[in-house]
């Protein structure tokens, strides 16, 4: 049990020094994403390894969570302590282990050798040539999330010692506001600023939530600091406790993340037994403890109303703000909401100073922000950049441009809430200002970029078969606007579109964002007015040639066998699910329009490229 | 959840799946007897959830009877346990077959061809999405990114991830299932 | 914090008290602005804001969005606009998409004529519906005799989830599903039928539009009237009276007995009888019960038993307590009862050549009259029950002026009543009633004071002690299955200890019946049937129930006396457990 600041400092000290750790440390990525790419096999043969070549005194393992290298999974480190060296390796494969535990930091064949991107705020020098940099993920994929020891080692609950031994709730909320932390859960409201409003209520029982439901479609960064950093929100919950005077926490978690909730539920159960949650923590008048509260499938339970009710066990319905739930929230009693990212910003806060965080970023948003960039780009990852980062070094740096050298056409921020940017704003910083401005949104962080495969008009038909899934029903412009809007997109994409549809969407969208109750309403036309603004040429040619020039919209296409091209060979025919393709061998072959259902599966097969799709 | 109810012959939860199987009754009941249940029906709610959970994992599936059992222990109206169960997609008031088959359609995946996974899927089972084939072998049903998107698009069947699927891996995956 | 703040609504400033919405600041303005979902009823101190329609946006200065009006409080210095090109043109989208979703079935919808929607529809003059789609195909619930539902209609205001769940909290509505799908319905979407439901109409007083109605039964009514081998007489409940004006144009609170009983004449009743007198009835038969239980110092608290709603509601609910209510029958179904022998035999005519209609201002009246053990060998006591709604339909159809009519009274026998038995009608009456009949025969005399202002009102539990010879009583009065629940928790738990307590399901009693005129909201309509009721008693000649000349010659041709052997077969029910589902 700590018991005091001092009790904590004496801890990591402690610690630090018995746990001069073996000369090599391998780090292995067991994320969700890591485990599904197959890191598991990887472990195994480094722990046999170890077992058989009696290496057990020379190198330690550590199962750590996301390292953010999802193009390169399953992915590892090596680091040689003694020497202050390391090398991170991706495509580790099981018969790769016995050669890297020989070769330590010494780079082998086979696997990937991974040029890092980032530096750690602890170690500005290597800030050269990263456009990385890792606040919020400063122990994911660095530590053994399972393990409270290795997180007082990177100077772990030091800042709740630090609030509660040192500073008084408004001393805390005000560093928070001074900092300029926004809501990283996409509204970027500034945190100290909810802090303090529920600061001012009184009230006999207050509650301090994080937000973990995580619902946009292709966004993993929350997941990510769960799996990898769970102490950091705790301990940052304890410190929002404090601040506001609430005794209770609880974190709301996607039910679809069973890792998570399991290292949380291990790092909770940590925090307990060392009296960082409980009684009197740190000694003194504070109590505070953590619930875990599950999710069950619905993305509008992000919306925090909806996560309150739901939390209540209600349906997930948002309700009419005021009241805000800094006011009256969970059981009416005053409430904050804030997101994971959110949190894991807080220590680091209040460790280094709100002066310090705003040497990250811009100064309208100052810090970082942790992106899950996807999509048709090389290097699909978890990133985190600071503020004002471009979307072209996103991108082109970052992600090293488009795969299969396609070309770049846009880039989707803040999930079905936001909008696309296309080629012409790449250069703007990223920042939730200038992305408010480009019709889009920060979001929570999904990045999704777009290649000239995507048709856009079926891109805003996806986003709204997605609000269309997720809406709660409860608001007359959000359940049947939206439908409208979906259907009016559908007609578009089968050639039913006329120029009455494209103004009857551009009003409706504008109506719906105008008198929806909940941010999920007024937000999810933006997918469709933002490709509407930069793409009004791709739904001009759906509607006016019926066509489709992506080649997406499958009732706009047909694939035709040109007679020229085809060696007759057969192939087509033989891999088409329907069976609609004829022609003798070694003569050219036709398609049944009839009957093709238009997979492109015989487009794929023609090694002849004589099948065209138009 | 379809606008039709399920089972509507006979009084409510007279589907009796709650009964047919006593040790599951058990399991359910013992879970819900450490919950600290009052009088207060409002404050019984907030542990709603997380029961319907637990009977989801042990039933397989949320029938009237195990609804109306567990509307009754927290001093609930069914109606109420009915309305949350027919929100959250996470629960289903219909049995579900033996392999969960669920496709991607996260962003990540939609971009890289989720949607064409989903028609193949639906064409080799002859069932539609949110469907259970009639020997309740397979249940098809869609997800939204489970975060692995690097391995984009993604099939999960029941805990299994299948990275990186194209259309002609589906037999392979069906297969896989035996 | 300043006691007012200033606001200014179509540049009109106003001064209204910090939390007022702006719906209701612009009132103050005699600004209207349109709701569908907003649901407020002031009498019962009552708002629940949904802020689900989205009819009621307004323009709010300096801020991004719409607001809805309904549920959106003023600030100081706030500026609203209500009617810019915005919002016009937001409001018909809105307006626009409901309709996208709605059946156009006005010609043949029980709620044509006092439909909101349909008034905001002509009121919007959209002449095209601009976003066509799909529509909701939801099977309609047609399979009780009180209620139909047909959720193709529904605008999802909420008010009748609210209504059932927070208001009479039988709890059978919830929201289910989401998304477009989302609708109000039962458990696996049941019919009402399979569930607790007891029939209030609650749900159907406050649904905006028609996917909540009754089962109309006026065509019936026709063919029974016109059938020559058939006696048809009618009974009409007390409450029915203090409010059938409404439908004709009277200015709420106008008692329109004698216009009544004349139209029914018209519309060819054989006999024009009054629910009222078997309300004599049953306060001959509860009070009996009640001085027997009083002296026995056993079952008390006595529990009225008049009201359907309730008691299908502690049936299903409050099973253990089952031996408290007053096992006497409500007034409809002594009447039927006493039509379909005291009244057939004098007549000479077989019981199953006499139709019973009775027009209540009640929903689960059409339930009551259907339950079994209102029947005996086949014949139902009372065939058919009709609302005020429906009545105020027939007399319209039959072309019946009503307006112009002279005033008729009731026929004989079943006809006379006191103004005991008129005070039914609203929340307190009976209790009132049975207090009048108590007092003089517990003290033997003819006691002067009949007023017992104490358990009057429509809104929360009132509770008083009043004297009745020498004794203590311990009463309470209550309406509202929300308010009920509160006293049976505290009887059940032994924390009560009352004599007697009169529960009325709706909300202010029978005045306030699911089968009324709609109030749509507007409370003060109640307060006025109230009044009317209240000086309708006044101004009887007789006003205690056992003072009632054709009661007195009843049990002297008939039944004998109070709780008799026949009077018990006759008049008094038992209750049974149901599903608490
Ligand atoms: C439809 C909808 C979905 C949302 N989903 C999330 C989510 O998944 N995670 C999250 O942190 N915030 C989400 N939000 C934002 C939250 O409502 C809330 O603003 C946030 O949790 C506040 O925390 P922050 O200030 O730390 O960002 C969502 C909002 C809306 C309207
Ligand atoms: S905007 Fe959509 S999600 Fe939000 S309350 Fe309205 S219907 Fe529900
Ligand atoms: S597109 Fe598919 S269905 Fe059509 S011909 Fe080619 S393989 Fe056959
Ligand atoms: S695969 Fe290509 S070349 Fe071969 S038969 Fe088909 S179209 Fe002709
Ligand atoms: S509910 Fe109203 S608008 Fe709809 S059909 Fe009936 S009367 Fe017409
Ligand atoms: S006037 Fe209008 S309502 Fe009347 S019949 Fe002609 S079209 Fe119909
Ligand atoms: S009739 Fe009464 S009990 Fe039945 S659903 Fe309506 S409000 Fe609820
Ligand atoms: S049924 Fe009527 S009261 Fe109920 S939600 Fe629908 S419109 Fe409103
Ligand atoms: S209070 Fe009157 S109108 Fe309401 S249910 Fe009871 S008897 Fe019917
Ligand atoms: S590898 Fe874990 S998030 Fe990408
Ligand atoms: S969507 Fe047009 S669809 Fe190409
Ligand atoms: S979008 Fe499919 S795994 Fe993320
Ligand atoms: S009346 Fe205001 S939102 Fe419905």
């Amino acid at each position: 049990m700590i018991k005091t600041n001092k009790d904590l400092l004496q801890y990591y000290n402690k610690i630090t020094k018995e746990s001069s750790k073996n000369d090599l440390e391998i780090i292995v990525s067991m994320g969700t994403c890591g485990i599904a790419a197959g890191t598991t096999p990887v472990l195994d043969e480094l722990k046999k390894g170890i077992q058989e070549k009696g290496l057990s005194n020379k190198v330690t393992i550590t199962e750590s969570g996301c390292m953010g290298l999802c193009h390169s999974e399953p992915s590892i480190e090596v680091i040689d302590h003694k020497a202050s060296k390391s090398i991170v390796y991706g495509d580790v494969k099981p018969e790769h282990a016995l050669d890297i535990l020989s070769n330590g930091v010494n780079p082998i064949n086979g696997p990937t050798l991974i040029n890092r991107t980032w530096y750690y705020p602890e170690d500005e020098s290597k800030k050269e040539n990263c456009p990385q940099a890792r606040v919020v993920l400063r122990n994911t994929g660095r530590i053994n999330p399972e393990s409270i020891e290795q997180y007082i080692m990177q100077k772990g609950y030091q800042a709740l010692g630090k609030t509660l031994c040192e500073m008084s709730p408004d001393d805390v909320v005000k560093s928070i506001m001074d900092s300029g932390l926004r809501g990283r859960g996409g509204g970027g409201f500034p945190t100290g600023k909810k802090w303090s409003l529920a600061k001012a209520v009184s009230a006999d029982q207050k509650y301090v939530l994080c937000n973990a439901d995580e619902g946009d479609p292709g966004a993993f960064m929350d997941r990510a600091v769960l799996e990898g950093d769970p102490h950091a929100v705790i301990e940052a919950m304890a410190i929002a406790g404090y601040a506001i005077g609430a005794t209770k926490g609880g974190i709301y978690i996607r039910a679809e993340y069973p890792l998570a909730i399991k290292r949380l539920q291990i790092a909770l159960n940590q925090a307990r037994e060392m009296g960082f949650l409980g009684k009197n923590i740190f000694g003194s008048a504070f109590d505070f403890d953590i619930e875990i509260k599950y999710g069950a499938g619905a993305f509008v339970c992000g919306e925090e109303t909806a996560l309150i009710h739901s939390i209540e066990g209600m349906r997930g319905e948002p309700s009419f703000k005021p009241p805000f739930p800094a006011v009256a929230g969970l059981w009416a009693k005053p409430t904050i909401v804030n997101n994971v990212e959110t949190y894991a910003n807080i220590p680091a806060i209040i460790r280094k100073g709100a002066d310090w965080f705003k040497t990250i970023g811009t100064p309208n948003s100052p810090g970082t922000k942790v992106f899950a960039l996807a999509g048709k780009i090389k290097k699909v990852g978890l990133v985190e950049v600071p503020m004002g980062t471009t979307l072209g070094d996103m991108i082109f740096k970052i992600g090293e441009g488009i795969r299969n050298d396609r070309e770049f056409k846009a880039v989707q921020t803040g999930g079905p809430s936001g909008g696309c940017i296309t080629a012409k704003s790449i250069d703007t910083p990223i920042d939730y200002d200038s992305l408010r401005a480009l019709g889009s949104m920060m979001g929570s962080g999904g990045m999704i970029v777009m290649d000239e495969d995507d048709c856009m008009v079926n891109i805003a038909k996806y986003f709204l078969e997605f609000t269309l899934d997720e809406s709660c029903g409860k608001c007359t412009p959000c359940r049947i606007g939206n439908t409208r809007l979906y259907e009016m997109l559908d007609d578009i994409t089968k050639g039913r579109g006329t120029q009455q549809t494209l103004f009857k969407l551009r009003d409706l969208a504008h109506v719906i964002k105008d008198t929806s109750l909940c941010g999920l309403g007024q937000s999810s036309p933006n997918p469709v007015l933002s490709t509407l603004a930069n793409f009004i040429d791709e739904y001009e040619v759906h509607i006016y040639e019926k066509k489709c020039p992506a080649g997406v919209c499958r009732e706009l296409i047909q694939y035709t066998i040109e007679a020229d091209k085809c060696t007759g060979c057969t192939l087509c025919a033989r891999n088409c699910p329907v069976s609609c393709i004829s022609g003798e061998r070694k003569q050219p072959h036709v398609i049944d329009q009839s009957k093709c259902i238009k997979c492109g599966v015989c487009y794929e097969a023609c090694k002849f490229h004589a099948i065209t799709k138009n | 959840m379809t606008q039709e109810s399920s089972c509507c012959n006979g009084a409510i939860g007279s589907d009796n799946v709650l009964n047919m199987y006593p040790e599951k009754r058990k399991l359910l009941k013992e879970y819900i007897d450490v919950l600290p249940i009052g009088d207060d029906r409002n404050f019984n709610k907030g542990f709603l959830i997380q029961t319907l959970h637990k009977a989801q994992e042990i039933y397989g599936f949320l029938p009237e009877s195990v609804q109306l059992f567990v509307a009754d222990q927290l001093k609930l109206h069914v109606s109420a346990v009915y309305g949350v169960i027919s929100f959250y997609s996470y629960f289903t008031d219909k049995p579900t077959g033996k392999y969960k088959i669920n496709i991607c359609t996260g962003t990540a995946c939609f971009v890289r061809g989720a949607g064409r996974l989903v028609e193949e899927f639906e064409r080799y089972l002859g069932i539609k999405e949110g469907e259970t084939t009639e020997d309740k072998k397979f249940s098809l049903g869609g997800l939204r990114c489970v975060g692995a998107c690097s391995l984009a698009p993604v099939v999960m069947v029941n805990d299994k991830v299948y990275g990186k699927v194209t259309t002609k891996m589906v037999p392979e995956i069906i297969n896989d299932c035996e | 914090m300043s006691n007012t703040v200033n606001v200014t609504i179509n540049n009109m400033p106003v001064k209204v008290a910090p939390g007022t919405t702006i719906l209701e600041a612009a009132s103050k303005l005699e600004i209207r602005i349109p709701t569908l979902c907003h649901f407020k009823l002031d009498t019962f101190d009552f708002e629940h804001r949904t802020g689900s329609c989205r009819i009621c946006v307004v323009e709010v200065d300096g801020k991004q969005n719409l607001a809805p009006a309904c549920c959106t409080p003023v600030h100081e210095g706030m500026n609203v606009k209500t009617n810019t090109i915005r919002v016009i043109n937001a409001r018909r989208t809105i307006l626009d998409l409901i309709l996208s979703d709605h059946p156009k079935e006005c010609l043949t919808c029980e709620q044509n004529g006092s439909c909101q929607l349909q008034d905001l529809a002509a009121e919007m003059g959209l002449n095209k519906i601009r976003y066509a789609g799909k529509t909701s195909t939801y099977k309609i619930d047609l399979a009780n005799e009180a209620i139909v539902r047909d959720m193709n209609k529904c605008i999802m205001c909420r008010k009748c989830e609210v209504a059932c769940n927070e208001i009479q909290t039988v709890g059978v509505l919830s929201g289910v599903n989401r998304g477009f799908n989302a609708t109000v319905g039962t458990v696996s979407n049941r019919p009402l039928s399979d569930t607790k439901c007891v029939f209030c109409g609650q749900c159907v007083a406050a649904c905006p539009v028609g996917a909540l109605s009754a089962m109309n039964r006026s065509y019936d009514v026709w063919v029974a009237l016109n059938n020559p081998k058939k006696k048809v007489v009618v009974q009409t409940a007390p409450a029915v009276r203090a409010a059938l004006g409404e439908e004709f144009d009277f200015e709420p609170g106008t008692s329109v007995t004698g216009k009544m009983a004349h139209a029914l004449r018209l519309l060819g009743f054989d006999a024009v009888f009054d629910t009222d007198f078997a309300a004599d009835l049953t306060i001959m038969e509860e009070t009996t019960e009640l001085i027997e239980r009083v002296k026995a110092n056993k079952n008390l608290p006595l529990l009225t038993s008049c009201c359907p709603g309730w008691v299908k509601f502690f049936e299903h609910q409050f099973p253990d307590l089952l031996h408290i209510p007053s096992s006497a029958k409500s007034p409809q179904q002594m009447f039927g009862a006493m039509a379909k022998t005291y009244y057939a035999k004098k007549i000479g005519i077989d019981p199953s050549d006499l139709i019973v209609v009775s027009v209540m201002p009640c929903l689960a009246k059409k339930y009551e009259a259907s339950r079994e053990e209102f029947s005996r060998e086949g014949v139902r006591d009372v065939d058919i029950v009709i609302s005020t709604r429906e009545l105020a339909g027939m007399i319209k159809e039959a072309g019946i002026l009503f307006k112009n009519l002279e005033d008729q009274d009731f026929d004989n026998p079943l006809g006379e009543s006191t103004g005991a038995s008129v005070i039914f009608g609203s929340s307190g009456g009976v209790l009132e009633a049975a207090l009048r009949t108590a007092a003089d025969w517990l003290t033997g005399e003819d006691l002067e004071a009949v007023d017992y202002e104490p358990v009057r009102g429509l809104s929360g539990i009132r509770e008083a002690t009043v004297k009745v010879a020498g004794m203590d009583l311990k009463v309470a009065v209550t309406s509202g299955l929300g308010n009920a629940r509160k006293l049976l928790e505290k009887i059940q738990k032994g924390e009560a200890d009352y004599t007697a307590i009169e529960i009325m399901a709706c909300p202010g009693g029978c005045l306030n019946g699911g089968g009324q005129p709609f109030i749509h909201g507007d409370t003060s309509i109640l307060d006025k049937r109230r009044d009317a009721i209240y000086a309708e008693d006044k101004g009887k000649p007789i006003r205690k129930s056992h003072k009632n000349p054709d009661i007195i010659k009843l049990y002297d041709e008939f039944l004998k006396e109070p709780g008799s052997e026949l009077a018990h077969k006759l008049l008094h029910t038992k209750y049974i457990t149901r599903d608490n589902t």
